[in-house]
């Protein structure tokens, strides 16, 4: 038969977008049937948008192939893998896959805390789709790669987070399909745990299955995929050699680390028209714990302000904030600024922070009288280990943050 | 989806009807087992009784409506005691309504799985169905415990044999429910609230506390279209040896069964395709 693993041809995917305020994506049978008493009287009414996350999308992977999928946050990466793991049916066109997917978009679905790691990986491993044969049968293997031998009859909700991680990157990474999807899952856990995923997922290649692989972390596209898809608002903008999709991405200043913004938003006071992530002057997405990260934001002032604040929030991709920071609490009180364009500054000292990926968001107030501006695209980085004591000590530890203090011994 | 030889699978946009793909459904055996036992397991973890709870929560029902509509409001209970009449019809009727709560709400506590990852979606509520066979089972071995301290007034026929007949009776029009329920759940949370009063409702609109010789003639067609009168008039028949078969309602339950079956099998599949983007 042929050497085609997937054929995708025209795919399309639309959404409704409502318009209403506070409406959740479910509706009650109230306002439904008010709904069709309404309908036929105000058609014109009807606020529903269609969205196309998607959009005549079309491409091959051959059998054996690793493709990278690149672009921003909201580009359709992840509702064409959803698509291609069939969670969700395309609008418009289809996909014709030969061979068995197996899809890891996320790590340790319906892991249940309760449950022990031993229910936990049958559990988990039919979830992905395997029998439970074939979970027996590589069970030895996936509690040694996860190194949690002494735990297995724990329940996980007091496993550590690296434990935890390490787990359910076991179960998944021991799934045997032809062809495998993988959304982002290894921007998670420390240094030490994402070279380890990385060189599983390099090997799953090497034994020629096909991979379809999203991420954020250019040099794993470049290091795993021969051939990458660059998608810009639900289309394939480039379709190319890994490094080379990549190194036209990074061009287009499309990148997570950066985020730009058409400048013109009539009537509004101040504008955030840019924030980058800079690593020794140069916009990066990939920072290492002992770097000193900077964050600039440019905004524009149409107007005299005063007491206008500039603020970030450092978050984990779980969206726990660690902390956020205000150009207020340096500045001074209340500062005035004059009409124009401005830059701001600010350095971050990473080595307090776990290895992984995190997000800035940036947004402008007068505090307790108005919102000025929201960055509705949090940037991106990865954080990796070059430096902490997990990476000098090899012991994972618990905690949101991993600060080096300085301790001292004396005798008494 | 359209398979073209068992390697080839077509994704594409949803066609207007395809029956359960039970090769499909074959092959993710596994995961049904194993979805039913983790529902098992969690039910009762960090509680002090455990299991134990399966066998209070019917036994002291039926003391309290044993004393409610016996002692007080002196309901008949066609001659047998009245505990093991009301234990017998509770059997198959906390199965019913355990399916209804439990099967309903499935899909919502399992959003995340809908949206992470691919299986057929039937296995949520029917897995959960599964786990309420559990307490069914539990509940059972108290039947026959009840049985042998009544040995005495009521002794087991034959007629205990059509049980697993009768089980899949229960279990064709709990699970045609559940399935109905768990879908429409998904769209319209209203199905969730709902819930606890029309299962009273119907609790009472069925022969439980008192004993269907007690319906008027005249009602009699209207009240055997409820399929749960069937099922538990022919529970007591199998279990207390009641001397008449309840021909009429039971042939009405195991039709509206089958046409809750296929109509809840129908919705679902009409609307699965979806949940992923509404749960």
């Amino acid at each position: 038969m042929s050497d085609i693993a997937i054929r995708v041809e025209h795919l399309g995917k639309a959404y409704q977008i409502s318009h209403e305020q506070g409406r959740s994506r479910y509706r009650t049978l109230q306002e439904e049937i008010i709904g069709a008493i309404k309908r036929p009287f105000s058609r014109s009414a009807d606020k529903r948008e269609t969205f196309w996350a998607l959009k005549d999308v079309s491409f091959e992977v051959k059998v054996g192939e690793a493709l990278g999928i690149i672009g921003r946050n909201g580009a359709g990466k992840s509702t064409l893998l959803k698509i291609l793991s069939r969670i969700t049916r395309p609008t418009t066109g289809y996909a014709d896959v030969y061979g068995r997917v197996g899809s890891l978009l996320e790590v340790g679905t319906g892991f249940h805390p309760e449950l022990t790691g031993r229910e936990n990986i049958y559990l988990n491993g039919a979830i992905l789709g395997m029998t439970r044969r074939d979970i027996q049968r590589r069970f030895d293997e996936i509690v040694a790669f996860a190194e949690v031998e002494n735990f297995l009859d724990t329940p996980v909700k007091r496993y550590s987070s690296g434990m935890y991680m390490r787990l359910a990157f076991a179960v998944a990474a021991h799934l045997e399909p032809e062809i495998l999807v993988v959304d982002e899952v290894l921007a998670v856990g420390d240094a030490e745990f994402q070279k380890k995923c990385l060189g599983k997922m390099g090997d799953v290649a090497k034994e020629g299955r096909t991979v379809l692989f999203v991420s954020h972390n250019m040099s794993a596209i470049v290091s795993l995929c021969n051939r990458a898809l660059l998608l810009e608002n639900g289309r394939i903008t480039v379709d190319a050699n890994a490094s080379q999709t990549v190194s036209s991405y990074l061009r287009t200043g499309m990148l997570d680390g950066e985020f730009c913004r058409e400048v013109d938003r009539p009537g509004q006071k101040l504008t955030i028209k840019r924030v980058a992530l800079l690593r020794n002057g140069q916009i990066s997405t990939t920072f290492y714990t002992s770097d000193t990260l900077v964050v600039q934001i440019e905004f524009i002032l149409r107007q005299r302000l005063a007491g206008a604040q500039i603020a970030f929030e450092f978050l984990t991709m779980l969206d726990e904030c660690l902390f956020s920071s205000t150009n207020q609490d340096v500045i001074g009180d209340k500062p005035v600024f004059e009409a124009g364009e401005y830059v701001l500054c600010c350095p971050i000292e990473l080595s307090i922070f776990r290895p992984g990926q995190y997000q800035i968001k940036v947004s402008s107030s007068i505090p307790g009288v108005e919102m000025l501006d929201i960055v509705e695209h949090p940037v991106l980085f990865d954080l990796l280990d070059d430096s902490s004591p997990v990476l000098k000590l090899g012991q994972d530890r618990r905690g949101l943050i991993l600060p080096v203090l300085e301790w001292s011994l004396s005798t008494k | 989806m359209v398979y073209r030889s068992a390697r080839h699978l077509r994704i594409q946009p949803e066609s207007l009807w395809f029956p359960l793909d039970f090769r499909e459904l074959w092959a993710f055996r596994d995961l049904f087992v194993i979805l039913a036992l983790r529902d098992v397991k969690l039910r009762y973890k960090q509680t002090l009784l455990g299991v134990t709870w399966v066998i209070l929560q019917p036994l002291v029902a039926s003391l309290i409506f044993t004393i409610i509509f016996s002692r007080i409001a002196s309901l008949p209970s066609d001659g047998k005691p009245y505990l093991l009449f009301v234990y017998a019809g509770m059997l198959p009727w906390n199965f019913f309504a355990g399916c209804l709560q439990r099967a309903g709400n499935s899909l919502i506590s399992d959003a995340k799985l809908i949206t992470k990852v691919y299986f057929p979606r039937v296995i949520i509520p029917i897995a959960s169905s599964a786990a309420v066979l559990m307490d069914f089972a539990v509940a059972f071995v108290v039947m026959v415990g009840l049985l042998f301290v009544y040995r005495d007034e009521v002794s087991v026929t034959w007629n205990i044999l059509a049980l697993p007949f009768l089980l899949l009776v229960v279990l064709l029009l709990s699970i045609g429910v559940s399935l109905f329920l768990s879908a429409l759940n998904v769209y319209y949370r209203d199905f969730m609230y709902a819930l606890p009063f029309v299962v009273q409702v119907w609790m009472y609109a069925s022969p439980l506390v008192y004993s269907a010789s007690m319906v008027p003639d005249r009602w009699r067609v209207i009240y055997a279209l409820n399929p749960m009168s069937g099922v538990i008039d022919g529970f007591r028949w199998a279990l207390l040896g009641m001397p008449n078969f309840p021909w009429l309602s039971m042939s009405l339950s195991i039709l509206i069964g089958c046409l809750f079956f296929l109509g809840g099998a129908y919705t679902f599949q009409r609307v699965e395709s979806r949940f992923a983007d509404v749960v």
